[in-house]
């Protein structure tokens, strides 16, 4: 995100921008690839490394009376294990790591932007449709694998007037291609206006003096709504996976 | 019409988009209590649908939002 913005239009120098900066902490230039470690990649590693500190702490003395950090770990399975299983069937469980560190990732990467001065990694477009793209050619892939070039039927709606076929078959093709742009996009649309919102109206508090109470405490809901709405954008994430991976593996048939 | 004046215009009309996430959500929720008001025990079952479609919903009005933001700050 450009965060030059706020300059010059009278904002007195509110700039809800500046907390998407991407800036280099190491600089590394591999030929004309700038490759450098920026505090996003630091954000990365900060998410994976606590993620594998969670999982490895709390399955590390598997009780059977489970402590509350070993029921949290236990319960985070449970969820993901139930959705691909609801979603996908039993034979998509082969795809419940996928689903699960996918999850898991986008769920501590919204979580731990949440910890003020953090910094929010799915707040950026190139983070999640990179995740959306690869998700993208991995199912379509998939769905070729299982289904040869029959894959191509599940572009044509069952039960359809031969007529209809050629209206019908551009645009399913359409939206099946739109599909991991609305996927990276939804994320990164919630994650960026959410922590604008939160920006812009905290900065109403410094601005209205003693007044700035009634922005306050409206922030202390905003705050809460945006903790439910980074966990339900990890948990959409995580069930379109699902979903598309069921129209790859099973095409129209549930 | 001056630059800045467009960006700031072309903002508010972007914004038009979140009243189709209001009308949106409203519908969601509205159709959730109104199934769960006439079969209180299928409602708890249905609660992770409501949340998604919720979720959905309010994507498609970030959208205008998000488009909205780049103009102001972007821009």
């Amino acid at each position: 995100m450009a965060s030059e913005g706020a300059d010059g239009h009278g904002s007195k120098g509110i700039d809800p921008m500046h907390q998407f900066e991407v800036k280099s902490l190491v600089d590394i230039q591999l030929g004309p690839v700038d490759a450098s470690f920026t505090n996003a990649s630091l954000w990365m590693v900060i998410v994976v490394v606590t993620i594998c500190a969670f999982m490895l702490l709390s399955t590390s003395r598997r009780a059977l009376i489970p402590s509350r950090l070993q029921s949290l770990a236990e319960m985070s399975y449970e969820f993901i294990a139930n959705m691909v299983r609801d979603n996908v069937g039993k034979d998509g469980m082969g795809y419940f790591p996928f689903i699960f560190s996918l999850f898991m990732f986008v769920l501590f990467a919204n979580m731990l932007g949440m910890i003020p001065w953090s910094f929010t990694v799915t707040s950026h477009i190139i983070v999640t449709f990179a995740m959306a793209l690869f998700i993208f050619i991995g199912v379509t892939l998939l769905g070729f694998i299982k289904h040869g070039l029959g894959f191509i039927g599940f572009f044509v709606p069952s039960g359809l007037p031969v007529a209809l076929v050629p209206v019908l078959f551009p645009i399913e093709v359409i939206s099946y291609l739109t599909r991991p742009i609305s996927l990276s996009v939804r994320l990164f649309a919630n994650m960026l206006a959410g922590h604008t919102m939160l920006k812009v109206f905290a900065s109403f508090v410094g601005l209205m003096g003693i007044w700035g109470v009634a922005p306050l405490v409206f922030m202390v809901g905003l705050t809460g709504l945006e903790f439910l709405v980074a966990f339900l954008q990890a948990y959409v994430f995580a069930i379109l996976t699902c979903i598309y991976l069921n129209d790859a593996l099973h095409m129209h048939s549930h | 019409m001056e630059a800045e004046a467009a960006k700031y215009i072309g903002a508010g009309i972007a914004c038009i988009a979140l009243a189709g996430a209001g009308a949106g959500i409203g519908t969601i929720f509205g159709n959730y209590l109104q199934g769960a008001l006439r079969n209180p025990s299928a409602a708890p079952g249905q609660f992770g649908n409501v949340l998604l479609g919720f979720a959905l919903a309010e994507a498609t009005g970030l959208f205008g939002l998000v488009i909205a933001l780049l103009l102001l700050f972007a821009v």
